[in-house]
């Protein structure tokens, strides 16, 4: 391709003038997004307003790709399925036979577990979800990983809320608009969730890679004490995050902690349920028992 | 007489379809993948709204003013989850990197474009990635986005050929 007649647009004054201050505004616009971008990064929740009007209008688009293709994320899987058909069978029903037998155990400790909760007068703790609802799709393209969910503040769905799938946690909700909402998934570089090892609650850090994995760091640093095989599920330290809720395995051991997988693929799971954000109002009032009914006046 | 063949001899293509096919060509790619069912957990999906803007800009550069990128790039934003601001700036610069290129090099062609849109990919989303993490290791934020550029510089012939594709489509006359 030639490249264009010279800079100056020929003798034209009003021309010259025109280009120039195409640069003039092109410059001072880019310097001043530039301000506003790190501006956005040091206060993500005051531009979310922007971002969520313009997901109110995408999301009708992908509810409505969603239920003509269905999840079209997991189709690797379904592959892999056929593929390994047989083996998996006789696999799975080795595991069924064994996980049947820890269960009739599980349901006795189960049952003395209620009756000494019963006994100590402690209340479970009921964590009732605020919403159920379903990622809808999420950013592709950029190093953010970003969730929408399909609910939003018509639910009672607001920014800080945990959100898990039934397999473990997703992330937190960012952002809600009228009717969906953003979550900043648990793989997100910028997620920093407090864990413990589920084994003996040592205190870890679980942070994103932003490529689908966990980087786990230990709060003390002397030893490395993560073995392949580790399940890790939220402490419920520095609020937010209720604790006990799973959170990834550990996949192999790195110089500075482990590596881990998520437990529950945000890809692969189909519903997920917001809960209440962990802080001190919402512990105190799960806590504290109903009110006994006032007593019959005595006849 | 065939009432429905108004065509006049040497009348030029609608004003409004030349305006409006390359801004919507863009704006749509940028939306795209907010549409698509798919929950990705790395960046998975090449910047398609990013590529057919390097991508007219390479093939018409006289059709935009240089500022193009200040409303295109709050609207990518807006659908990139990057922050807000980042591509307003990036996508600007590198209307004026094309600008100058097309100044200094006489005769531009097919490698030379494909060379400038894959640089330019390249820089764009690696600086996105780090104005988006600043506190995160630099090495990993960048290897985080590699993928992601290869795939882009390989498909940007692609990317070229559908601009062409949507080019003859704004200037066919009616």
């Amino acid at each position: 391709m030639v490249r264009p007649a010279a800079r100056r647009p020929g003798q034209s004054r009003k021309a010259q003038t025109s280009l120039f201050v195409a640069y003039v505004i092109a410059v001072t616009g880019a310097v001043a997004g530039l301000l506003l971008a790190i501006l956005s990064v040091a206060d993500p929740v005051g531009f979310a307003a922007l971002r969520v009007a313009s997901h109110e209008v995408t999301a009708p688009v992908a509810r409505g790709t969603r239920s003509v293709i269905g999840s079209i994320s997991g189709i690797d899987d379904w592959v892999s399925a056929y593929v390994g058909a047989g083996s998996q069978n006789r696999r799975l029903r080795k595991e069924l036979a064994e996980t049947r037998r820890q269960l009739v155990a599980t349901s006795a400790l189960q049952e003395e577990n209620r009756q000494l909760k019963v006994l100590l007068k402690l209340q479970d703790n009921d964590k009732a979800a605020v919403a159920n609802g379903y990622l809808l799709t999420s950013t592709s393209t950029s190093s953010k990983r970003i969730a929408l969910l399909s609910i939003g503040r018509n639910v009672g769905v607001a920014s800080g809320q945990p959100v898990r799938g039934a397999d473990g946690l997703i992330g937190r909700v960012l952002s809600s608009g009228p009717s969906v909402s953003q979550v900043l998934l648990l793989t997100d570089i910028d997620n920093i969730v407090p864990i413990r090892r589920a084994r003996d609650g040592l205190p870890a850090l679980a942070n994103g890679r932003g490529n689908g994995d966990l980087d786990i760091r230990t709060l003390n640093i002397a030893n490395n004490p993560f073995k392949p095989g580790d399940i890790l599920v939220t402490s419920g330290t520095g609020g937010l995050y209720p604790p006990n809720i799973p959170v990834a395995i550990v996949v192999r051991r790195t110089p500075d902690g482990a590596l881990a997988r998520p437990l529950a693929d945000p890809a692969q799971v189909d519903a997920v349920s917001v809960l209440r954000a962990y802080t001190p109002d919402n512990i105190e009032a799960q806590a504290v028992p109903a009110p006994l009914p006032a007593p019959a006046p005595q006849p | 007489m065939n009432r429905a063949d108004t065509r006049r001899l040497g009348e030029p293509a609608s004003l409004w379809r030349m305006r409006v096919v390359p801004v919507a060509s863009v704006m749509l790619a940028s939306a795209l993948p907010l549409m698509l069912p798919m929950v990705a957990s790395s960046p998975v999906l090449p910047p398609l709204g990013l590529l057919f803007f390097l991508c007219w800009q390479l093939l018409r550069i006289e059709m935009w003013p240089v500022w193009i990128g200040l409303p295109l790039g709050l609207w990518d934003d807006l659908f990139s989850g990057a922050p807000i601001g980042s591509a307003i700036a990036l996508w600007t610069f590198a209307s004026i990197a094309i600008q100058y290129f097309a100044q200094r090099i006489y005769w531009r062609g097919f490698f030379h474009d494909w060379a400038i849109a894959a640089l330019l990919v390249a820089a764009i989303q690696s600086f996105a990635a780090l104005i988006a993490h600043p506190d995160a290791h630099m090495g990993k934020v960048l290897g985080l986005v590699a993928p992601q550029i290869i795939v882009s510089a390989l498909l940007v012939p692609l990317f070229m050929r559908l601009t062409g594709l949507f080019d003859n489509f704004r200037l066919k006359r009616r």
